[in-house]
């Protein structure tokens, strides 16, 4: 028979290794679904991206890579190729989200919807150090699978960007799958997910919550922050180098802003109707030595200022992106183990 | 030893008070019975005793003097909660498994020789057994822990009387075997009255009468008289609880070790526990809390005639 316990009151606490076997019994089906998910979508990647990839070798196969003729092999490529490719990021914004609240929501969720929290915070191994052990695994669990995911999304990509296309890798759908941004994503959605299991105590509720505060986060991330990462550069010069994000583009005239009635007075006179301020539509009246419609409006008087991020800016963007999610993320993961210590189950 | 003490102790929701003014020690080696109606606060001394919860108000130390819910607190109590939860989806041998790796001691062949007697198979998953293998599961896993205080709460709510009659002698076995202490709150005052010797009766948020069960039932009588001379009995008598027949009345008396000459025409019966747990709890305003051991010292509040 073992002894019984002692009245030493400075016993040391159980080691982490414990632990070890209870998360990754309670947790390896979720675990084992990210992989599913993740191994899915790779497979998907891989075959078409070999496709994509064996098209692209005509491409840079072709010489001189500057002539029309190679201009064209480009332009056939991304023409079969970039919708495709669009369309399989359009779908795969969805994967952090996912992962991130599937694994993080029912964490502490499941404990305290169960009541199964009566059990194991009544163990010896003490509640705080319970909810450390069982998060900081999953955590870095599903941030190692996202960012190695987004290496194979890169690969995935590359023939797009090398052939030239106009989207970049700062485009807002394509910049938050690439480089670190994957993985820091999901980290930032499992962590809702954890904190909102906490607070709303149900596990579908706290898996939608997650999902409708992150998509509003991701949200007003591109739209108002990622765009203010560093000064943007400001052009007046109508060509904009390629790959650029443009954030805003407009006209002006005699320093201020020139409306879309204004432009098309000037342009009604070489019958040139602009249908947006980007895009010109020629009538029949259109005097055929016109050329561009920009270069007219701008021998008119008219400044066409664009706002843009070269895409130079890509790693610089990921890095900050990176480091404001994670430093989110451990803080709303520190707010859930401190609720939990804190006994406000 | 005390392996429960509180002074002061309260514990808000919200703008109610689940426990308010909560003061008691329960000494080490008996088996101390928590009982009142829904809402005295059972639940909560427990939760507060276990650590689950952290009071508003006041002090709870356990096993002595331990601040509830500290490392060697949790380390020396086992605790069983209402409805017995365990994961549904794991085998009773994954329960055995995981309550080893969340303890400093787990005493794994005594909880597979417990379970092999009650014919519980290692293999079956939790959330496939009946309500009373549920039980019995919990209980095992927190008995395999060796500890010092048991802590149950309403073990046997759940459980048919079959069932309900084996959780009280696997839980009194283990008592003989093992000397542990136990609190245990429960509504079924028939089964308590066979394993209880320490009483605590709460309402309405507070201790109303704490004791050993023995001196309880020593300084309680039943007197049976005339109704037509109940009034004036009642005067000079610390009267819990009177029930009045049309000629007869039935008094439960505090006689706190008095013993008053019985008048004529009158009988003195000895008090059941269940008896006199139901009189306190018809009347919350009468207090008793003649409990020895006491390390706070509390002024009983005088009985309402």
């Amino acid at each position: 028979m073992t002894a019984r316990a002692g009245h030493d009151t400075r016993l040391r606490p159980l080691p982490w290794r414990r632990m070890a076997w209870v998360t990754w019994r309670q947790h390896r089906l979720t675990l084992a679904g990210v992989v599913a998910l993740l191994g899915a979508a790779g497979a998907y990647l891989l075959i078409t991206g070999l496709q994509t990839h064996d098209a692209y070798a005509a491409v840079t196969a072709c010489v001189p890579a500057n002539s029309g003729v190679c201009q064209r092999v480009a332009t056939d490529f991304l023409n079969t190729y970039a919708p495709g490719v669009g369309v399989t990021f359009g779908l795969l914004q969805v994967i952090p989200a996912l992962i991130g609240s599937f694994t993080g929501a029912p964490v502490l969720a499941r404990e305290l919807e169960t009541g199964t929290f009566r059990y194991a915070w009544t163990q010896g191994f003490g509640r705080a150090r319970w909810t450390v052990a069982k998060l900081v695994p999953l955590a870095v669990a599903v941030t190692v699978a996202t960012g190695a995911f987004s290496v194979l999304v890169s690969w995935y990509v590359q023939p797009i960007f090398g052939a030239g296309d106009n989207n970049g890798p700062l485009y807002p759908t394509l910049f938050d799958l690439l480089g670190v941004a994957l993985a820091a994503w999901t980290l930032t959605a499992f962590a809702i997910g954890v904190l909102a299991g906490v607070l709303i105590r149900r596990v579908i509720p706290a898996i939608f919550a997650a999902l409708a505060a992150w998509a509003g986060l991701a949200f007003l991330t591109g739209l108002f922050l990622r765009p203010h990462y560093s000064a943007p550069v400001v052009t007046s010069n109508p060509t904009i180098p390629v790959q650029a994000w443009v954030i805003n583009q407009g006209w002006f005239k005699g320093g201020n802003p020139a409306s879309l009635d204004m432009i098309n007075n000037t342009l009604a006179q070489v019958d040139v109707r602009a249908v947006t301020p980007e895009l010109f539509q020629p009538g029949p009246a259109t005097p055929a030595s016109l050329g561009d419609p920009v270069q007219y409006l701008v021998q008119h008087g008219y400044t066409q200022l664009t706002t843009y991020q070269p895409a130079s800016q890509f790693w610089r963007f990921q890095w900050i992106e990176g480091g404001w999610l994670l430093a989110l993320s451990l803080i709303l993961i520190a707010a859930a183990v401190w609720l939990i210590r804190r006994r406000a189950a | 030893m005390n392996v429960l003490e509180s002074n002061g102790l309260g514990k808000r929701y919200g703008n109610n008070w689940a426990l308010r003014d909560c003061t008691l020690a329960i000494p080490d080696g008996h088996v101390a019975a928590l009982v009142g109606p829904n809402g005295a606060g059972k639940t909560t001394l427990l939760n507060l005793t276990v650590g689950l919860a952290a009071q508003t108000d006041g002090i709870v130390t356990v096993l002595g003097g331990m601040p509830a819910g500290s490392v060697a607190a949790l380390d020396g109590i086992a605790f069983v909660a209402q409805d017995t939860p365990l994961y549904k989806n794991l085998s009773a041998a994954e329960m055995l498994h995981m309550t080893r790796n969340l303890n400093r001691r787990f005493d794994e062949r005594y909880a597979k020789a417990r379970l092999g007697e009650l014919g519980i198979p290692l293999e079956r998953k939790a959330g496939k057994m009946s309500g009373g293998q549920q039980a019995q599961l919990a209980l095992t896993l927190a008995l395999a822990r060796r500890p010092q205080l048991l802590v149950l709460d309403e073990p046997m709510a759940m459980l048919d009387p079959l069932a309900r009659h084996d959780f009280m002698a696997s839980v009194m076995t283990a008592i003989a075997d093992d000397g542990v202490s136990v609190v245990l709150s429960s509504h079924v005052l028939a089964e308590l009255e066979r394993v209880a010797d320490y009483l605590v009766l709460m309402s309405g948020g507070s201790v109303q009468v704490a004791g050993e069960v023995d001196d309880l039932l020593a300084c309680h009588r039943v007197l049976t008289g005339p109704a037509t001379e109940a009034g004036a009995y009642t005067k000079r008598l610390n009267v819990v609880y009177a029930r009045r027949g049309e000629a007869q009345t039935h008094l439960l008396v505090r006689t706190n070790g008095m013993t008053d000459p019985v008048p004529p025409g009158w009988e003195a019966h000895p008090v059941s526990l269940e008896e006199l747990t139901l009189a306190y709890m018809r009347d919350p305003g009468a207090a008793a809390l003649p409990g020895p051991a006491r390390a706070a010292v509390v002024l009983p509040k005088e009985a309402r005639n």
